[in-house]
């Protein structure tokens, strides 16, 4: 492994990378991404727009699967178990992994039904009011919604959409959540609610985020990775480290002159 | 892409801070000599001009913060921005250095000195001279020559400390011969002490331009060398 790549061989590790590839057809998107990902660690996914953040953070729950010729090579391991083995359930591992996205996307459903949906699918019948209250209070939402919850998911601000988001990811009790820019499209104090979420949620949760705010990842995570188009126009990952590292003093020339504003 | 507007700024603030030096070193050497001269208008011009020092120093921390809360600098433009303010607060304490000597010379009145003044201007010059060498040091911007600098300024610092102690050796035996010598060497002593601390923060300052171009904040020759050969982690 590169100096500028850390490692946490003698850790607890939730997921680790190994030399993973993702091809879009027969376009090579990223390639041979190593990366390790301790439990209960946040670990910021950052670099110039299509980079390929997205494009790894899909691999880690199986979610290219749903791109038309995607494809994966090398392994995505998910507590030592590789889960793009033929025998593996995607729809078990996305329950395992959970997924936010960028813009809140709630079901045009109840609020409690938003949150309970995990769970039904999952067969819960009894109980679902427990987890239902206990989802939205570990998302920060209960106090906001506990009068309301037969109104539409969709009729609540975007903050709080986003919030609903996370708050359903939580209801099958995920050990590890993906989040794909989720503040990018909130205000400044929706913002700050899910950041002070995110770290919340660390003591219970591994997360994974993608964001181009990089004050945003100096804030929330230990760990930052960055990844970097070649002129090969694939995506590579360039550095990971602690984030005194990648924003105080990066190890990789390129990670210095993006993190500066020089490039990106 | 460089990122032109963060990059002029930068520059405009070493220069301040080249432009800060330049009124230290004046105002250092001016208090020596009035000093030495028992010139009294001199001693009241370095007490007047230290204004100009407090007022460019406070001005250096305004822009500084400014361009933190402008740029969100990380990394490199951070270390430059923060090692920046903390030099620029150096250099305003080396100026109140000078504006003491010339307190004391005022105070001296038109008593001449206890004894003929040699070795204060020798420490004088070596630590005006260490205090524009660590100014360069951080203009330079470059890992191996800063360290090189830095470690020439830190033997210098030991050169200091020596004269310093000559100097107070030398006040001690002139004082106990005659006790009646005891305030102007003391007078004296005021003066070698204040110019062995500007000495002090020249070596901080060479210290804070290898964090500036290394991340890695050092406190001696030893770590000096250590940061700019790479054999430290970084510890920002």
């Amino acid at each position: 492994m590169p100096e500028s790549i850390i490692t946490f061989d003698d850790q607890d590790l939730v997921l680790e990378a190994e030399e993973t590839s993702v091809f879009y057809g027969s376009t090579l998107a990223v390639e041979e991404v190593s990366l390790q990902i301790p439990r209960n660690a946040i670990v910021s996914l950052i670099g110039p727009s299509g980079c390929g953040k997205s494009t790894v953070l899909r691999c880690f729950n199986r979610m290219n699967d749903l791109i038309p010729g995607a494809r994966v090579t090398g392994s995505i391991k998910y507590r030592g178990v590789n889960v793009y083995d033929d025998d593996v359930d995607p729809t078990d591992i996305r329950f395992r992994i959970g997924m936010v996205f960028q813009r809140p996307n709630p079901f045009p459903k109840s609020i409690y039904d938003n949150v309970a949906f995990g769970p039904r699918v999952n067969g819960l019948t009894d109980d679902l009011d427990r987890v239902v209250e206990e989802s939205l209070r570990r998302a920060a939402l209960w106090d906001e919604v506990k009068d309301r919850l037969d109104d539409s998911g969709l009729g609540i601000s975007g903050g709080q959409q986003q919030r609903l988001c996370i708050a359903r990811a939580l209801a099958v009790d995920p050990d590890v959540v993906l989040m794909d820019e989720p503040a990018s499209a909130l205000d400044p104090i929706s913002t700050q609610a899910i950041e002070d979420l995110i770290r919340e949620l660390s003591s219970e949760v591994t997360i994974i985020i993608v964001t181009h705010n990089m004050q945003q990842a100096t804030r929330i995570s230990d760990y930052s990775a960055v990844m970097m188009v070649g002129e090969d126009r694939v995506g590579h990952l360039i550095e990971y480290g602690s984030n005194e590292q990648v924003f105080g003093n990066p190890v990789d020339l390129r990670t210095e002159a993006y993190v500066t504003g020089r490039i990106g | 892409m460089p990122n032109e507007q963060l990059d002029y700024q930068l520059a405009h603030l070493e220069a301040e801070i080249v432009l800060l030096g330049g009124l230290v070193e004046t105002a250092i050497f001016k208090s020596i000599r009035a000093l030495k001269n028992r010139d009294l208008d001199m001693s009241r011009e370095v007490i007047a001009e230290d204004d100009r020092i407090d007022d460019l120093e406070t001005k250096v921390q305004n822009d500084c913060v400014e361009q933190i809360r402008r740029q969100a600098p990380l990394a490199a433009d951070l270390r430059r921005i923060v090692g920046m303010m903390f030099i620029a607060n150096e250099l305003e304490r080396m100026g109140d250095y000078a504006e003491g000597i010339a307190k004391v010379s005022i105070n001296m009145g038109h008593e001449a000195p206890l004894k003929e003044l040699e070795d204060i201007p020798k420490m004088a010059d070596l630590a005006v001279s260490m205090m524009k060498r660590s100014i360069e040091a951080m203009t330079i911007d470059d890992r191996a020559e800063s360290g090189r600098i830095a470690i020439e300024i830190e033997n210098d610092d030991d050169e200091v400390d020596r004269l310093y102690e000559k100097v107070q050796k030398d006040i001690f035996t002139l004082v106990e011969e005659d006790r009646e010598r005891a305030v102007r060497g003391t007078y004296l002593m005021w003066a070698a002490h204040n110019i062995e601390r500007v000495a002090d923060r020249a070596t901080n300052i060479a210290e804070r331009s290898i964090f500036m171009s290394t991340g890695v904040i050092v406190g001696g020759n030893a770590e000096a060398q250590a940061a700019v050969s790479g054999e430290t982690s970084s510890v920002n």
